[in-house]
């Protein structure tokens, strides 16, 4: 009762004090590391930065299209060649440096040298040379047509860097971004200030506070008592009830990149023969799997791609859940009951809990599942660099990365002939009508062999004060854009 | 006297350095590559050899010891791999949350165990004893994580009194600093204070079966003035040497009471220096975790000796 | 009433609970405790679930029946493993004397250097959690626990005049430790090792409750505790009866020490 009055009163203090309130507290589960996202593939890097502190050429919106960033507009050459980039002018970077298209040439070069460590050095493996014909207009020549290469290039690895700054970038970093480096109490949190030499619009916001909380139970607490203002990428889908029992909260349940799978080692028996993996298919319900794991968050999904994805086709029906048909097709294949497979877990909670899901389903149609939890350097390095294992529960958070399907060395070994030519024809189209009509084709392919288990897309948990406008509901791509942020009434 | 301790204090390095020896050794065979997890599932070899480089994890292990012990002998701790900052100055840092937590935790079971021991020991077979006792039994039995967590559920999530997690920082004010750090010094305390609280309640009714006491108390000396004169002291140097055998537990509680209460203490920095493959962090944490509770152990050594100096000439042998 | 009786009462009727309930888990749980039901999770308890059941919807009592066995077993094979290690050890210590002394005692307080949490941390990392690798560390950690004690003890008992005597008719080292020295710190090892015991539970619930003990679907104590947390609204008893769980098991043990030390050491006697 103390608690719902003090609520109250605390909503009534907040009320009179809204109009003026530029400043904004927001949560995150990691920390990152450091905050150079063109040397570190942690997400809280870009979680941190992007867009907020460091811009690149073109940028990724709300809705994932592609959109101008430092480069105004763009040109591509019919036969998908050549990128001309019109560069914005009067940009300088926080700390007075100066950004034109020696900038973009730096910055690009920097990312493929021998000693690079761009966490996406394939991003720019395309790029042939970078020229510069003015000081404000940026050539890029590709190798070889590429469909996906402006997408790409507004990742957060591809962001401009300055050469008078780039060393310190980690611990100082300097960008041409909104928003600049103030401080970093490490464990805790991060501070970030409007930037008054910004070229482009002003943002709302004045100072916004990363903080850093990993307690589910932490983290909640924060939210209701008010000392964070949102909490983006809410860690346990199981705790939201409570939040959303508070009027001053809004949670909205968006989508992210993540491709949540059973990947299946095809170079082991029995996940080399199509009717096993079938079978795992059927045998896992996965409204029942969403519900027990994620509470009920997360959506369905029947090929390596998200509903909010273009071109996407919806393929969750090819293999319901049918526990008798999968007995009797693991039967065909000669799986006798009682077979045991180990499944590989990585730390997060969709994985622990899962694959401890998966196995109770497993069990029902005769298979035991020893499931073996890993930390995520075991993982990389054990399951993703050597292949060594037989299954694995695994979000795939890359953005529309059905290439990963088409290459030789993989870590879940799915070779198709087939497959790799429809991504070939994909990555050479440069019509986008054409394009979606092979998207298509691809998710297809990928259910008809079903090389992993599709399972299900990460939702994107956000929860923030009601007054506050303009933060991303979908996630997609790693990003906590707080340029278009404001205070409401 | 100085003999002993010059000896026990080689000994004290030597099992130090073993200590740096078999961390170094175990860190070089972890599965899992700092470099790989840094880059993540998209990196190319060519990308992955050149962060190795950077690391300096292309050198041979035994140069790589070598440097990493004649810089911790300098007093320079290294780089950490994961931040990229001097590991001494995020060490600093943490400490900065778990000393405090610690020596908060130490002061409030000696504050309620040595008065409660006390009071057990004079009215020896009576009620207040026994409940005191049986009290004390189920403390030394509840784990303190569990503890944590129930402090949490009632003083944070039930009546919002106390902050549940987190830390704001000693720049925000002591006060603030000290509210994050009272439920887990508490649940810390507790089990400790059952402890001590017997520890103390069986120092004073030794001391006061001493003959010479029972003497004192035969020549119209009071109850109240042999426990102040003579119980006390000998109670307080049992507590100070159960506290010197208890730290090494006292440290392992804060880490995991740290991870409950998410604090940004030395033992969460643990965790995630292992599970980012931070080896220099790692490997000096570990270091100096050891090394405080050997420091420690000996120090009760000493203690000892200076107390009872008979134990001198039995290490001797 | 004889001395430590009513704690060895006590102590004994909790650890008999345990122990029974562990046993009876073998043969019988109401649910089969790794079964899942989507359908009646975090259900409130009834008469179909007596302690209702968990996020998965498997049966709670069902799990802690399975978890004191795991709790069990762990504590069983970390004390064996540290006392059959360290007593021998610390006998070998006191016997020899000398260097060989010094060195075994150092190598002890390098060992007693890693309280068991960092030894877990580092097993964990190399060789995965899980059940044994809890086992090792704990009885890694109570290793120089009982050599540090058995030597102690070992050298008084060394300079008392029958050893002399023993010596002194021509019995050798081992003969005099077997004979002599081991039946009079057997009773103090007893108790030391109900005392790890009751650490070991502890300890145990800690590593779990952190990850780095039992992995599931194997039902723990401690991660059962660690996995209700976020759960606490909904149903917080599930965050209540596993650390319950785990103070009755320590109290008992606890008891169970203090009585035997007072009915087989008069010397250590309490005087309650």
């Amino acid at each position: 009762m103390n608690r719902i009055l003090a609520l109250a009163l605390a909503g009534a203090l907040a009320a009179s004090t809204a109009e003026a309130k530029d400043t904004l507290s927001l949560g995150m589960v990691l920390e990152p590391p450091h905050l150079d996202p063109t040397a570190g593939a942690a997400a809280a890097i870009r979680e941190v930065t992007y867009a907020n502190l460091y811009e690149g050429l073109v940028r990724i919106d709300a809705e994932g299209k592609v959109r101008p960033a430092l480069a105004a507009s763009w040109s591509v050459s019919p036969d998908g060649l050549t990128y001309t980039f019109r560069l914005h002018r009067n940009v300088t970077f926080q700390d007075g440096s100066p950004f034109d298209c020696s900038t973009v040439a730096f910055s690009y070069g920097r990312a493929l040298t021998p000693d690079s460590v761009n966490a996406q050095k394939g991003l720019f493996e395309p790029i042939r040379s970078v020229t510069c014909p003015d000081p404000h207009t940026a050539v890029v020549e590709l190798k070889r047509p590429t469909a996906s290469f402006l997408f790409g290039m507004g990742w957060g690895d591809a962001v401009m860097v300055s050469p008078r700054s780039i060393a310190a970038d980690k611990t100082h970093p300097i960008g041409t971004g909104p928003f600049r480096f103030v401080r970093w109490v490490r464990g805790d949190h991060i501070v970030l200030e409007r930037w008054p030499g910004y070229w482009g619009k002003k943002p709302a916001l004045k100072e916004i506070t990363f903080r850093f909380i990993t307690d589910p139970n932490a983290a909640a607490t924060a939210m209701l008592s008010g000392a964070l203002d949102a909490f983006p990428n809410f860690p346990a889908p199981e705790v939201l009830a409570r939040l959303r029992a508070d009027a001053k909260l809004r949670v909205v349940v968006g989508t992210t990149e993540g491709k949540t799978v059973l990947a299946l080692n095809e170079a082991k028996k029995p996940f080399d023969d199509i009717r096993v993996r079938r079978a795992l298919a059927m045998a896992i319900d996965r409204k029942g799997l969403i519900e027990a794991a994620m509470s009920g968050y997360g959506v369905p999904i029947g090929s390596h791609y998200v509903p909010t994805d273009p071109g996407y086709v919806d393929l969750t029906g090819v293999y319901p859940y049918d526990p008798a048909r999968a007995r009797a097709l693991l039967a065909e294949a000669g799986v006798r009951p009682g077979t045991q497979i180990a499944i590989t877990l990585p730390p997060p909670a969709y994985a622990r809990r899962g694959g401890e899901v998966i196995a109770a389903y497993l069990a029902q149609v005769g298979i035991t599942a020893k499931l073996v939890p890993v930390e995520w350097a075991q993982w990389l390095d054990t399951v993703f660099a050597h292949g060594d294992y037989d299954a694995t529960v695994i979000s795939h958070t890359e953005p529309r990365d059905l290439d990963i399907y088409a290459r030789r060395h993989y870590y879940f070994h799915y070779h198709s002939a087939a497959y790799r030519a429809l991504w070939e024809q994909y990555q050479r189209t440069t019509d986008p009508k054409q394009a979606d009509v092979l998207l298509g084709e691809l998710q297809r392919k990928l259910a008809h062999d079903e090389p992993n288990v599709f399972l299900f897309a990460l939702p994107k948990l956000g929860v923030w004060n009601a007054k506050l406008h303009g933060l991303w509901h979908n996630s997609p791509i790693p990003a906590n854009d707080v340029t278009g942020v404001s205070w409401g009434k | 006297m100085t003999r002993l301790l010059l000896r026990r204090g080689v000994g004290l390095a030597l099992t130090l350095l073993a200590a740096s020896l078999v961390v170094f050794v175990v860190l070089g065979v972890l599965p899992g590559d700092p470099a790989s997890l840094m880059l993540g599932t998209a990196a190319r070899a060519d990308t992955l050899a050149a962060l190795r480089h950077q690391l300096g994890l292309d050198q041979p292990a035994p140069l790589r010891y070598l440097l990493w012990l004649g810089g911790f002998l300098r007093g320079d701790l290294g780089l950490s791999f994961t931040y990229h900052v001097p590991v001494a100055g995020l060490i600093g840092a943490r400490a900065a949350v778990t000393v405090p937590l610690a020596v908060l935790a130490i002061a409030l079971s000696t504050l309620v165990a040595i008065p409660l021991g006390t009071l057990a020991a004079s009215r020896r077979g009576r009620a207040a004893d026994t409940v005191l006792m049986a009290a004390s039994q189920l403390g030394m039995a509840a784990p303190n994580f569990w503890l944590g967590f129930l402090l949490i559920l009632l003083f944070s999530m039930q009546l919002g009194w106390l902050p549940g997690g987190g830390f704001p920082g000693w720049n925000h004010g002591a006060w603030a600093a000290l509210k994050a750090l009272l439920l887990p010094a508490v649940a810390l305390a507790l089990p400790q204070a059952a402890i001590l609280a017997r520890v103390t309640r069986a120092a004073v009714l030794e001391t006061l079966d001493q003959d010479y006491v029972r003497t004192a108390l035969a020549k119209g000396l009071s109850e109240t003035a042999a426990l102040w004169r003579h119980a006390l002291p000998n109670a307080l140097v049992a507590v100070v040497t159960v506290l010197g055998l208890q730290f090494g537990y006292l440290l392992a509680g804060t880490v995991i009471i740290e991870n409950t209460f998410a604090l940004p203490g030395l033992g969460r920095l643990l965790f995630q220096a292992v599970t980012q493959r931070d080896l220099p962090v790692v490997q000096d944490l570990v270091v100096l975790l050891a090394g405080s509770v050997v420091v420690v152990n000996f120090a009760v050594d000493v203690l000892y000796v200076w107390l009872d100096p008979r134990l001198a000439g039995g290490e001797r042998r | 009433m004889k001395p430590g009786q009513a704690q060895l009462a006590a102590g004994g009727a909790l650890a008999l609970v345990l122990v029974g309930m562990a046993a009876l888990s073998l043969v019988w749980t109401p649910y089969p405790a790794e079964a899942i039901d989507v359908a009646h999770r975090l259900a409130a308890p009834s008469a179909a679930h007596l302690l209702g059941t968990d996020p998965f919807g498997r049966d709670e009592l069902s799990m802690l029946m399975v978890g004191a066995r795991t709790s069990l077993a762990i504590a069983l094979v970390a004390v064996l493993a540290g006392a059959g290690a360290g007593i021998p050890l610390g006998a070998l210590a006191a016997a020899l004397g000398k260097w060989p002394e010094q060195a075994l005692m150092r190598a002890a307080d390098l060992a007693f250097a890693f309280p068991a949490l960092l030894t877990a941390v580092m097993i964990a990392a190399l060789a995965g959690p899980g059940t044994t690798n809890a086992m090792l560390a704990i009885g890694i950690f109570n290793i120089p626990v009982f050599a540090r004690i058995t030597r102690a003890a070992a050298k008084s008992v060394l300079e008392r005049e029958f050893v002399t005597a023993a010596r002194a008719i021509g019995r050798g080292e081992v003969s005099v430790l077997l004979r002599h020295v081991l039946p009079n710190v057997a009773p103090q090892l007893l108790v030391q090792a109900s005392i790890q015991f009751a650490l070991a539970i502890v300890a145990d619930a800690g590593l779990a409750y952190v990850g780095l003990g039992t992995q599931p679907p194997e039902p723990s104590w401690g991660r059962m505790l660690a996995d209700a947390q976020t759960y606490v609204f909904d149903r917080p008893g599930l965050a209540i009866y596993p650390g319950l769980a785990v103070t009755l098991a320590v109290l008992g043990f606890n008891l169970l020490g203090d009585g035997l030390r007072d009915r087989l050491d008069p010397r250590l006697r309490g005087r309650d």
